[in-house]
């Protein structure tokens, strides 16, 4: 390779770097807030996999782009190309780098796994074997209580064992390892909450630990992420992270209430569909009626957007 | 009397079967002729993705607006287990079978495929277990609402009480889809290992050929996985087993095995074949030789390997302890070698090159460029902690399309477009063939781009309604989809229009290399009159040798 031809490459990848990196740092803004200590963590790292894969894409597309442009053969011209079958240099460069890259990203996501791991969201109760439970963060964490999460179709329900406190509404304190047993009474369902990037499948069955530690003050959105049948989509819950006084302010002001059925908008559309003179529908599974709850969730509209 | 009868009847026997009729009659017949079956499974199969097509358009629909108002709820599941079902198993396997059908025979020089009735056979399941799946909108209850995935538990619920619901149908339309292509992969296997002509050794195979062999021994070794599957969730439906039913016991996650451990390797059953379409078509439109054959060719069979061990990638949010997690997440990872290898052998194929741009080579580059955006956000999705939050939404759908659509359609645009004259002995309009590139490149990333940002804000997939906050994306999306929609019927006009008055094609109008080329368009019935003797690797562009031996005292002489 001549100088030229050096200069070229390296000025070229220098442009491609500075246009990834840039890239890397908008992929913060695609997310929803980073609402736990996790999403910081997953956030890192999809920003660094932006970066990389921005410049590999641009890489690609590039050397095609300028082959389109420049390289196109006149009409009438019924040559062919130089014969050239390979390049074992080449080929051995282009295979140990994806290799080497593999390795970093597997490396990096194993080092960012295992720190999500610390703060705890991704154990869980194995076949009904307890794994190691991870080390909390702080013994003031410890009188966190384990708070139930009870999945139907297609209602959620969160019960606090020491108050004996439900609701449809999930309150957490901020800046505190949370930890939720998962269940459900008869499907598969997905306890997701884009806010704090962490999900997990809740089987049947099964009494499934699961662990967070929520860093932002809002109301977020808890999502059926595991498809659960018809009114699947309907089946979301807003999550309150406050203040620990708040929390607690509010766990003795629910205690305090007689339970009442909740709203439950599955239960309502389908009574309002099947009730109406004529139904030609597909019949389907009926809902769970409204869970009975000490707090039962404001109308989601009426307040502030949750994110 | 009798020489006199005998002197007609050889005239009339250049079909393999003595009463085949050799007009149009024949795509409608139980014709042996892999060339026949070919191209009736690539119509049916088209005919799907349209059926298909119209499916997402609605699901499209609903989703254009946040609430779940242009369709009930079930109608709306249905339609999106449809989709899912009918693309993958009515458009996009046998669409590849039958392009493979057509040319693997052509390619190696081999009169038909090893087993012609079984393979006519194979095809004749298509339209049968197509009429099963659709009849499902018929029963009470109506069709399938568990998704493709058909997880139980929801797979297991029957609000009908009915013995025949639209589960048990769907259940034995995938099974039937499962024997048929278990034949077809056995056929394949065979023709490739045994018939190649004379001289054709391994390493002078065309990649096309190299990819439908890795291609169809996945479907050996993963279909016994997914019908065992569908067995056990049929018994659990109709029987009262409790394989799967957790309220008796059963694990619903080990059905999630059965299931990922075909359905994740089915995904390479598809790419496959469509690298091997790129691995033709960059050397004749770049008149240049496929850079460093040998590994493109091997790392076919790398991913055929690598395949079997990554399908827990599907379920890293599911009942999946932290070991196999990151084991899993190692292994997907590695994939990305194999095929990093062929996308820049690609690269290193067009560069500096004679590039022409006719339409198979406008889909082809169109194709490759999505794969790579597809690929990149595959290892994304490989990496634990980023599926965590991605799994189960928008994001994954994003990806899965950018493969099947932008990779797998452009790609089998491209062969249908680049083996036309060969298949009708006419040419295509390559004005319209344009027209169709341009509007299914903008549809494709206007619908699946925009499935990205949503994905990562967290819509799930499978939702009928949404928050109002995902409305802009979804809008796109849905107009992307119209679009795509509407891109089908240039081409379709194109292909009927010059079938019946296009100008007739040559030979070889690409100038390519290739057994395929070297016979009339479209080929005689059992293609070659005098098998070839094959003298060199499959792509000589710009090297002036011969690719068959003229006669064969010369290779004699050579040797």
């Amino acid at each position: 390779m001549n100088r030229k031809t050096l200069l070229t490459l390296g000025g070229v990848t220098i442009v491609l770097a500075l246009i990834s990196l840039w890239m890397g740092q908008q992929a913060y803004t695609w997310f929803p807030p980073q609402a736990a200590a996790e999403a910081q963590l997953v956030d890192d790292l999809f920003s660094f996999l932006v970066t990389l894969g921005t410049f590999i894409f641009l890489g690609v597309v590039g050397a095609l782009t300028y082959a389109v442009l420049f390289q196109r053969v006149g009409r009438y011209d019924f040559s062919d190309g130089p014969p050239i079958e390979g390049n074992i240099t080449l080929e051995v460069v282009w295979t140990a780098i994806p290799i080497v890259l593999v390795i970093w990203i597997a490396g990096y996501s194993y080092q960012i796994y295992d720190q999500m791991s610390i703060l705890g969201p991704m154990e869980h109760v194995h076949m009904g074997m307890a794994t190691a439970e991870a080390a909390p963060l702080s013994s003031a964490d410890q009188s966190v209580e384990r708070i139930e999460v009870r999945s139907r179709q297609w209602a959620w329900e969160f019960y606090y064992p020491e108050q004996q406190v439900t609701s449809t509404e999930l309150h957490l304190p901020n800046n505190r390892r949370v930890k939720l047993v998962l269940q459900s009474a008869d499907v598969l369902h997905g306890f997701f909450v884009p806010a704090f990037r962490v999900k997990q499948d809740i089987i049947p069955g099964r009494v499934i630990d699961f662990e967070f530690t929520p860093i932002r003050e809002g109301t977020y959105r808890l999502r059926d992420s595991q498809y659960s049948g018809t009114y699947f989509a309907a089946m979301q819950a807003d999550v309150v992270v406050e203040s620990p006084a708040a929390y607690h302010q509010w766990l003795t002001a629910a205690a305090a209430q007689t339970p009442t059925a909740a709203a439950n908008p599955a239960f309502e559309e389908y009574n309002r569909t099947t009730k109406a003179a004529i139904n030609p529908g597909w019949k389907t599974v009926i809902p769970a009626p409204p869970p009975i709850v000490n707090y039962s969730a404001q109308d989601s509209s009426a307040k502030d957007k949750p994110v | 009397m009798t020489d006199s009868s005998l002197e007609v009847i050889p005239a009339q026997t250049e079909q393999p079967l003595p009463d085949a009729p050799d007009n149009w009659k024949r795509f409608f017949s139980f014709s042996t002729d892999h060339k026949v079956i070919g191209i009736q499974y690539i119509v049916t199969s088209f005919f799907f993705f349209l059926v298909g097509g119209i499916f997402a358009m609605i699901i499209r629909g609903e989703l254009i607006t946040p609430e779940a108002d242009l369709l009930d709820r079930p109608v709306y599941n249905a339609m999106f287990t449809m989709h899912g079902t009918v693309m993958l198993f009515l458009w996009t396997f046998p669409v590849l079978v039958g392009l493979s059908n057509y040319l693997v025979p052509l390619m190696i020089g081999a009169r038909d495929m090893a087993f012609p009735r079984l393979n006519a056979a194979a095809f004749w399941m298509v339209p049968v277990f197509g009429v099963i799946l659709m009849a499902s909108f018929l029963v009470p209850g109506g069709p399938s609402q568990s998704g493709w995935w058909a997880y139980p538990p929801v797979s297991l619920q029957n609000p009908t009480g009915n013995l025949i619901t639209g589960q048990v149908l769907w259940i034995l339309a995938v099974a039937i889809s499962g024997v048929s292509s278990i034949m077809g992969a056995i056929n394949f296997v065979t023709t490739i290992v045994r018939m190649r002509a004379p001289g054709m050794t391994w390493f002078r195979m065309p990649v096309f050929v190299w990819t439908v062999l890795s291609a169809q021994i996945i479907q050996l070794f993963g279909l016994p996985a997914l019908t065992a599957g569908a067995v056990m969730l049929l018994l659990d439906i109709t029987v009262g087993t409790s394989f799967f039913d957790p309220a008796k016991g059963g694990d619903p996650v080990l059905f999630q095995h059965f299931f990922w451990f075909y359905s994740h390797p089915a995904v390479y059953v598809i790419i496959l074949p469509v690298f091997g379409i790129f691995s033709e078509i960059f050397p004749v439109y770049a008149r240049k030789p496929l850079f460093g054959y040998k590994v493109v060719a091997i790392s076919s069979l790398v991913i055929t390997g690598l395949s079997g061990l990554v399908w827990v990638h599907h379920m890293f949010a599911s009942g999946t302890p932290g070991w196999m997690r990151m084991l899993f997440m190692f292994s997907t990872m590695l994939i990305s070698v194999p095929t990093g290898i062929k996308v820049f052998a690609w690269v290193a194929t067009i560069w500096g090159g004679k590039l022409r741009l006719d339409t198979p080579m406008l889909f082809g580059l169109g194709g490759m460029v999505m794969f790579v955006f597809a690929g990149i956000t595959g290892i994304m999705l490989a990496s634990v902690p980023i599926d965590i939050h991605v799994n189960n939404t928008y994001f994954v759908v994003g990806h899965f399309h950018y493969v099947i659509y932008g990779a797998v359609v452009m790609g089998v645009y491209a062969a249908f477009y680049h083996w036309f004259p060969k298949m009708t002995g006419r040419m295509y309009s390559e004005g319209l063939g344009k027209l169709h590139f341009v509007l299914t490149l903008i549809g494709t990333n206007l619908n699946f781009f925009p499935m990205h940002p949503l994905g990562l804000q967290g819509m799930p997939r499978r939702v009928a309604s949404y928050d109002p906050e995902f409305a802009f994306w979804n809008v796109l999306a849905s107009l992307g989809a119209f679009l795509l929609g509407m891109s089908t019927l240039p081409f379709i006009l194109n292909m009927i229009g010059s079938w019946v008055q296009g100008k007739p094609a040559p030979g070889n109008p690409w100038r390519a290399i290739g057994l395929e080329w070297l016979v009339s368009s479209p080929p005689p019935v059992e293609n070659f009159e005098e098998i070839p003797v094959v003298v060199a690797e499959p792509y000589g562009y710009g090297k002036q040798e011969p690719l068959i031996a003229t006669d064969v005292h010369s290779l004699e002489a050579s040797s």
